[in-house]
């Protein structure tokens, strides 16, 4: 083997090396799933709700400007005087629907980001556009650095993120808690502030949760025995209550571990410290340079042989 | 490794092929226009509940594993040490170089925000959970691989050329327009040839070894397009979701990617009118039913493992696309066991044929059939979208006729005897 070939293929190797160590080191940081319940979310409680959807429109209110939303109008409103989303989309963050088995069994239920303790969506995101910020717990995307692959849409088991199909500079739309908005300014997001009739609770996982178990004990037929978000994909921030079962609310039964928590542990064993890749390539190289200069001494004289003996 | 194994192929390039695949081609990057100014809602139907359609699964997941071609063909021959099959490595290469070209453009028309594709090469942006992280990088990286890779057939061109278009086309510019040639042209032309002369014998030293990452790019990529699906584990349907998605993303390119070489050459041999490489071609069909062999046994006992063996004989819409997936690739395979059959160009075509087919159907089956987001979403690809794609694979077949008229590509023809096949097959056309 020539010098110049050498030092090519070391360089080669070590930069290879070194990029991918360091990309694992910002993979590892996120591995892991330990539920943190000091994170701050919301408890929907659908036997409270009266659809009135003042949530729907607060959050247009407050949001419009961090997302470009727009209102979506109905067929028969082309004036637009009336907003109209007939499901979460690139202008609709939350969505109150009815879902109607029989005259005397109904529920509203209410569709916003689960903000997970393990999104699918963060694990995904190529560029860490979508990102989970550790303290809050908030599931938040940044425009800025989104690519548009919606790769996150494909991984979400809840289909929350949103894409804005008809723009020619599009974003993902969904739920951030008022992050910067309400939030900031108030300490509690704008559709639990609004609810005239208490059906959505913000606060702490924790509290959240004790509040849910207490409502189940003291109202037991009011309720399905079913906390929707403890335990589902790992763990959610948004939890549920509901009298009907939760599948016919358009919310999947979903098993405990994370998909997330399944493909990282895959992807993880193929590249675990990059080790696999660099052996592959070294030998491969060994063996195809062995394989050329066997060729260049018995076969016909070609540039072959030049190569490892200069 | 020598460079007088190509040889250019003497055409006209303005065949009406060429007239019909511009055509083509002009429509696809009008719609491109579209898509740019007015979102890729107004020209596609996917949606929240479909966000990949067929530009991902088409251009990208199935176009590189077809554009496999040239790593199959480094594998075979320079880690199988099989240097007789080098003769053909250059068309391969030629075919990989435009396939993943273009499914990193057609990426760039998918997504939403292209503009912020900087952030790939940004440290901390980076994101190494993502499977898509890691087939975007080692896809940009192949195909800058690609290119040095297929760099020598355009180095020895530069080395003999007089610039006679050139030469002619300044002429005639002269003569229509008045406008006069650059001076110091000769000088300038004579500086790229120069420096064509410094790098080519730099490029052959170092060439092994980039080749080599050629090997190793595709082999990560490639089994990371199967990682792609595996965090859709409510959506995949049971029969394709399995945490052996990589491994059989892999097997299938491989035995894609022979099966394609041989496509490749028997449609090309046939366009160009030059006898058929049959000897070489059944050499490499001997290695394509071991790989299948392998891939169906991994898919069988997975679904056995899992207890799916039920859903892929239920006979509904699901086990129906499995069947046909499975019978397309077992019934090619079938038929490449037998050493007559490989012996004729016939049957190598439809053997390798009902493979490629039954190995694309596969990841069509993976991206978008058994993908199913719920309740209320359906997709079915709109006719602009579908142009758009045709436009790309048109380009791209264009691209590939193109330069085998101006680079040596194809394989010298060596025999007296093959001189004169090919001078019988171009007198009777």
């Amino acid at each position: 083997m020539g010098k110049p070939s050498r030092r090519q293929f070391l360089k080669l190797v070590g930069a290879t090396g070194a990029a991918l160590l360091t990309g694992r080191g910002v993979g590892s940081a996120s591995e892991g799933l330990q539920v943190n319940n000091d994170t701050i979310g919301m408890l929907y409680d659908a036997t409270r709700c009266v659809g009135c959807k003042a949530c729907m429109s607060a959050c247009k209110r407050v949001n419009s400007d961090s997302g470009s939303l727009s209102y979506e109008q109905a067929k028969f409103d082309t004036d637009g005087l009336w907003d109209a989303p007939n499901d979460l989309s690139g202008s609709t963050r939350t969505l109150i629907k009815l879902f109607k088995e029989s005259d005397k069994k109904w529920s509203y239920v209410k569709y916003s980001c689960m903000h997970c303790q393990k999104p699918s969506c963060v694990s995904v995101c190529p560029v860490s556009a979508m990102t989970r910020d550790k303290v809050t717990g908030t599931v938040d995307y940044n425009k800025n650095t989104c690519i548009g692959c919606r790769y996150c849409q494909v991984a979400c088991a809840f289909n929350i993120p949103k894409f804005q199909w008809e723009k020619a500079i599009p974003q993902i739309v969904k739920c951030d808690m008022c992050k910067n908005t309400n939030l900031a300014k108030k300490g509690i997001t704008a559709c639990a502030e609004t609810c005239p009739v208490g059906a959505i609770t913000f606060g702490k996982r924790k509290d959240l949760l004790a509040e849910a178990k207490k409502r189940l004990q003291e109202n037991p037929s009011r309720y399905q025995q079913h906390i929707y978000g403890e335990h589902e994909v790992g763990g959610t921030n948004h939890l549920y209550l509901a009298a009907m079962e939760f599948n016919k609310l358009g919310l999947p039964a979903l098993k405990s571990e994370a998909p997330a928590e399944f493909s990282e542990k895959i992807q993880h064993t193929i590249y675990k410290g990059f080790i696999a890749p660099v052996a592959l390539y070294s030998t491969l190289c060994f063996i195809a340079v062995k394989n050329m200069k066997g060729n260049g001494d018995s076969d016909k004289k070609d540039e072959g042989e030049n190569h490892h003996e200069p | 490794m020598s460079h007088d194994e190509f040889q250019k192929h003497d055409a006209k390039i303005l065949t009406p092929s060429f007239i019909v695949l511009l055509v083509l081609t002009l429509i696809g990057f009008a719609l491109i226009g579209v898509r740019f100014i007015k979102g890729i809602g107004a020209v596609s139907n996917m949606s929240d509940g479909y966000p990949w359609g067929i530009w991902i699964t088409y251009d990208v997941a199935t176009g590189t594993a077809i554009a496999c071609g040239g790593y199959a063909m480094a594998i075979l021959i320079y880690i199988r040490n099989h240097m007789h099959y080098h003769p053909m490595i250059r068309s391969a290469i030629l075919t990989s170089m435009f396939g993943y070209g273009l499914a990193g453009f057609s990426v760039m028309v998918d997504v939403g925000r292209p503009w912020n594709a900087y952030n790939f090469f940004i440290p901390s942006k980076w994101q190494a959970n993502s499977a898509m992280f890691e087939v975007a990088l080692c896809v940009m990286a192949y195909t800058t691989v690609l290119l040095l890779e297929f760099l020598p057939a355009v180095l020895t061109t530069l080395e003999k050329t007089e610039w006679q278009t050139l030469q002619n086309l300044m002429d005639r510019l002269h003569r229509y327009t008045g406008i006069k040639r650059p001076e110091r042209m000769e000088e300038r032309l004579e500086s790229v040839k120069d420096l064509g002369a410094w790098l080519k014998p730099r490029l052959d030293k170092v060439l092994i070894f980039i080749i080599v990452l050629g090997i190793t790019l595709p082999t990560m990529h490639q089994s990371s397009l199967g990682s792609l699906l595996l965090i859709a584990s409510t959506k995949l349907h049971p029969l394709w979701h399995t945490g052996f998605l990589p491994l059989l993303f892999l097997i299938n390119c491989m035995f894609i990617g022979y099966s394609i070489a041989i496509l490749e050459s028997i449609i090309s041999c046939y366009a160009f009118k030059r006898p058929f490489e049959t000897k070489e071609l059944s050499g490499m069909a001997r290695i394509i039913p071991w790989l299948t062999v392998i891939w169906l046994c991994v898919v069988v006992g997975d679904l056995v493992w899992r207890g799916q063996v039920g859903a892929a004989l239920a006979f509904d819409f699901y086990s129906g696309f499995f069947l046909l997936e499975f019978c397309l690739v077992a019934g090619g395979s079938l038929l490449m066991f037998s050493g007559k059959k490989r012996q004729s160009i016939r049957w190598l075509f439809v053997s390798a044929a009902l493979i490629v087919l039954g190995g694309a159907l596969y990841r069509f089956n993976v991206y978008l059939i058994g993908f199913n987001p719920g309740k209320g979403w359906h997709y079915f690809p709109a006719l602009a979208e579908v142009m758009i794609t045709v436009g790309i694979v048109a380009f791209e077949i264009l691209g590939y006729q193109v330069i085998v008229k101006i680079l040596p590509v194809l394989p010298k023809l060596h025999t007296r005897q093959q001189l004169d096949d090919a001078h019988r097959l171009a007198e009777k056309a």
